[in-house]
């Protein structure tokens, strides 16, 4: 069971991202943004960080890289991508994901242990969550706020592809409180928050980023 | 313009030169005429003004700075393997690892253009730390304002805060500590200090020489542009003057994508072992890094300034070796190697060009599309610059501020004076909680964050099998500095060191930042040198040296200089990070028993209590026995180790009420406390002794824990133990845990939005 993490230049959370997935018992495979082979990995994870310095917009050069080529095709046929934070901004670059991620509504870059619900434990990223769970994590990011057009807010919600909602204050401006979304076949997560600092109690607020990791090794497994 | 060649500064002596604008003093214009036997070339001027200024030479400070060699260069945790004059000090810390670390500062630039001077402050240390051969780990930054409800304040502090937050965020450094203090005197003249610590092999510490003849010089990194010229010798030595000219053009402009890319590029370069000499580009650009290379090496280079990448064509060939472009490095590498160096830029898009080889001229030699503009002894620029023996007088006010103590002020005597003096002081600027700052950095990054802010020190894990670690405070208490220059300086290292050992960790070394008005007042120099004395007494009764650091002058106001702020940066070593002690009392540490290590005195004068409710300055400093800092270190090393206490708090800023807030805040459980018999209640509470910790210790483990103290003799009292939710100081007053935190928590967001 291979999990593998793409590097792209401006990658910040790439190495713990790696350490969750051999935490969670996956072996870890580091892919290079170059390199459009995948090198047989059962899962992808797109990292965190300010991915080409977040110029033009979060993103928005990323989705261009060779790798995301292949990942965009094999998302199609079930391979389960996890985007945090810098992630799900490509994700949503790459159309893989609907909605936007601006600016936080303060302006300033916010890191804090924050609250969420997990409101689908049906993707192939939160089957080891109970409905409904509450977990805290890290949050931080600078662009976080997650926006879309009432439509697609109303369709995510009506098909229950909210994956995450803040719980508490809104940290970021996100509208109705969304911390994550997937898409309808529950392979493809995005997640502003970061699971990966919290799978081991000495260096993280907790260690309920860990069912991330333990719920896609299930899924492979299953499919 | 044509380009003035040697041949043309040989056969034109007397053409009139701008030294003066330059920032040099005539006697050492006259004595650049006299190395080179002739008037120096523009180029040469340029590379002379900025490496021989206040920032690069330390000309003001080099006397006094040299009384640290007298400190014994070994550590308690290993060897010095590198030390001051590096780019930073390298320390041994066992298991086959080592660390570098080094605290920086970036005053003036960030008061004239913030977001960009503090950011920038924060990639030339990082850049420090990675020309050492080492990964960079983690970030803090000692930072001061001037007070909180100034309006400059308001201008300055959020852009110098999402200035560090911007740059070390994107290179994915956490930022685990430092300070955010507010005086008076640091209006108009913040001060940004950075402090970056590195993890390497010791087989891969890198030093900045350049040898072997036929070895090629390659810069790599960002093109250059015209930005932050003569940032050292127009804004860092000299003070602001109201009415002159904005020195914005001074101030470099950063990009840490830029960064992040030389760091994964630079350590991939170490990996292929083809670095043979390395050196980042900061303060004095090009002329710094090939004048400092050459003179550290074989003594002979050639560089050919038209193969440098420009950002801006037009630049001249001065401007190129005085522009402090950030993002720079450049590296000595065989020939052989040149081609692989060149194909591990290209996989991280980062340019690079063969700029220069190492040459047995013994000279620095450069040419600008095939002319010789610069042909010197490199040593006499990067080395020889002029040393001052500035005047040095006590300030005549010195003894009337002594004798005006703080101790003879009203305090308060009631429950509920006590009471109101407590929420006063939690609310002061200094005191209140800095989350509206830190929650603007990233201290989880690299998952290797054991402590962050607002723990007593930062500490990161090494070695994920081993539990090897690090931890680092920075402290200084600038009024106790200015009562007292030498004992304050003793004050900030004691702070320091006890940070890091209530945490668990063993103190090893000694990084400096030391921020001072101008060098040409009698008066400052008196706190210079007074301070430094003070470190370096501290040091040597402690046993741990100063690896390296770093020397800002010309921190004033018009004539107000800023308090005396000698920053101390300690490093420690932990063998095991899960032994770590945190500052909080949780849910689960209930019924745990507090006590007091430590003597508490009637020492009020230069406390947050004197500066907050009573606006006054004045009397002397706490004592300092650092013998008494070295047993406490040990108790508390001892009991971590040990597992016999689960909590412990040093003992500063605002007294043992602001230790019980912040712990008892922290981990969300309260405390019911009462002042030790014969000890009077305000003094308890508000007294600012050194040398005390409050530690919480399992009820299993009282008798073994006083046990330890009484038999090193070491005093220590029971004051109280965890319970409820609230802090409750028997007999006087008691406030919930909710209208602490409320109190504590509402300043800054109040006055920063």
């Amino acid at each position: 069971m291979k999990i593998g993490v793409v590097t792209f230049p401006g990658s910040l959370d790439d190495v713990d991202a790696r350490r969750a997935a051999a935490v969670a018992g996956a072996e870890a495979v580091a892919l290079w943004h170059g390199d459009a082979d995948l090198h047989g990995v059962d899962a992808v994870v797109l990292p965190g960080g300010f991915s080409y310095g977040d110029y033009l917009r979060a993103g928005a050069i990323s989705r261009f890289a060779p790798v995301m080529d292949t990942i965009i095709k094999k998302a199609g046929g079930g391979l389960p991508v996890l985007g945090i934070c810098n992630g799900f901004q490509v994700l949503c670059e790459s159309h893989l994901l609907p909605g936007a991620l601006i600016k936080n509504h303060h302006r300033k870059f916010i890191c804090k242990d924050q609250a969420l619900r997990i409101e689908n434990n049906r993707t192939a990223w939160t089957s080891d969550y109970d409905a409904n769970h509450e977990i805290t994590i890290v949050l931080k990011n600078q662009d976080g706020s997650y926006v879309a057009d009432e439509a697609t807010l109303d369709r995510l919600e009506g098909e229950g592809l909210v994956v995450a909602r803040y719980l508490d204050e809104n940290p970021n401006g996100s509208y109705r409180d969304i911390a994550g979304i997937s898409n309808e076949r529950g392979n493809v997560v995005g997640l502003m928050p970061h699971p990966e600092h919290c799978v081991e109690t000495l260096t993280g607020p907790s260690t309920d980023g860990l069912g991330f990791f333990t719920s896609v090794l299930k899924a492979v497994v299953a499919s | 313009m044509s380009t003035d060649t040697v041949s043309n500064a040989t056969s034109t002596p007397d053409v009139e030169q701008p030294w003066a604008e330059l920032g040099l003093k005539p006697d050492e214009y006259q004595r650049i005429r006299d190395i080179l036997d002739r008037r120096p070339t523009s180029c040469e001027l340029a590379m002379y003004s900025v490496m021989w200024s206040e920032h690069c030479s330390y000309k003001s400070s080099k006397v006094h700075l040299k009384k640290f060699g007298d400190i014994p260069q070994e550590t308690p945790a290993g060897k010095m393997l590198a030390g001051i004059g590096e780019n930073a000090g390298v320390i041994d810390i066992g298991e086959g690892y080592a660390v570098t670390f080094k605290v920086e500062s970036h005053n003036h630039p960030s008061y004239v253009e913030p977001y960009q001077g503090a950011a920038t402050g924060v990639g030339g240390i990082v850049r420090d730390i990675l020309a050492m051969g080492a990964r960079p780990v983690a970030v803090m930054d000692p930072l001061r304002f001037g007070p909180l409800d100034a309006p400059d304040t308001k201008r300055v502090l959020p852009g110098i805060v999402s200035g560090v937050g911007g740059y070390g965020n994107s290179l994915g450094l956490p930022n685990i500590g430092g300070e955010v203090v507010f005086d008076s005197t640091y209006l108009g003249n913040p001060l940004v200090n950075a402090l970056c610590v590195g993890v390497m092999r010791h087989e891969d510490l890198h030093l900045a020489n350049a040898t072997g003849i036929g070895n090629q010089i390659i810069l790599y990194g960002a093109k250059t542009g015209g930005d932050g010229i003569g940032g050292v010798s127009v804004l860092a030595s000299e003070t602001f003057a109201d009415g002159g000219p904005t020195k914005r053009p001074a101030v470099q402009v950063g990009d840490p994508f830029m960064e992040k890319l030389l760091i994964e590029c630079t350590l991939e370069l170490f990996a292929a072992r083809i670095v043979e000499g390395i050196q980042d580009l900061g303060g004095a650009g090009l002329s710094c890094a090939t004048s400092e290379l050459a003179s550290a090496g074989d003594g002979g280079m050639h560089v050919s300034l038209d193969k440098v990448p420009l950002r801006d064509a037009s630049l001249a060939p001065e401007e190129i070796l005085m522009s402090e472009s950030q993002e720079r490095m450049m590296a000595v590498v065989t020939p052989a190697g040149v081609e692989e160096f060149l194909k591990i830029c290209a996989k991280w898009d980062v340019q690079a060009d063969v700029i220069g080889e190492v040459t047995d001229t013994g000279l620095l030699q450069i040419d600008w599309h095939g002319e010789r503009v610069v042909d010197v002894p490199p040593r006499t620029v990067a080395h020889d610059g002029p040393v001052y023996e500035r005047p040095i007088a006590r300030p005549a006010w010195q003894d009337e501020l002594q004798a005006d103590g703080a101790e003879k002020l009203p305090r308060a005597t009631t429950g509920e004076e006590l009471r109101d003096t407590l929420l006063k002081l939690i609310a002061s600027p200094n005191l209140c909680d800095k989350s509206w700052v830190t929650d603007q950095y990233d201290r989880y990054v690299l998952g290797n964050s054991v402590l962050a802010q607002p723990e007593d020190s930062g500490m990161i894990r090494v070695d994920e099998t081993s539990g090897l670690g690090v931890a680092v405070s920075t402290d200084c208490n600038g009024r106790f500095a200015k009562l007292d220059p030498y004992t304050g300086a003793k004050l900030a290292l004691a702070e320091s060191y006890r940070n890091v050992a209530t945490t668990g960790a063993r103190p090893a070394a000694v990084t400096d930042c030391l921020n001072f008005g101008s060098p040409e007042d009698a008066g400052v120099m008196w706190q210079f040198s007074e301070a430094i004395r003070g470190l370096v007494d501290g040091c040597i009764e402690l046993g741990i040296p100063v690896t390296g650091g770093n020397v800002s002058f010309y921190n004033q106001t018009g004539e107000t200089p800023i308090l005396p702020t000698p920053v101390v940066g300690v490093l420690g070593v932990i063998d095991d990070v899960t032994r770590r002690t945190p500052i909080g009392f949780t849910a689960e540490m209930e019924g745990h028993q507090l006590y007091l290590l430590g003597e508490t005195e009637e020492e009020l004068s230069g406390s947050e209590w004197a500066h907050v409710i009573h606006g006054h300055l004045g009397g002397r400093p706490p004592a300092v026995d650092l013998a008494v800092e070295a047993q406490l270190a040990d108790i508390l090393i001892n009991a971590s180790r040990d597992g016999l206490i689960d909590a412990a708090h040093d003992v500063s800023d605002g007294g043992v009420a602001q230790v019980l807030v912040e712990s008892t805040l922290r981990g969300g459980t309260g405390a019911r406390v009462w002042a030790p018999d014969g000890l009077d209640p305000f003094l308890f509470l508000f007294a600012e002794s050194a040398g005390r910790a409050v530690v919480a210790v399992p009820r299993t483990e009282e008798v073994r824990f006083t046990d330890m103290c009484t038999a090193r003799r070491f005093p220590h009292t029971k004051i109280g133990v965890v319970t409820g939710e609230s802090l409750d100081v028997q007999d006087q007053f008691e406030v919930s845990l909710t209208d602490l935190r409320e109190t504590w928590t509402a300043t800054l967001p109040a006055a920063l939005g």
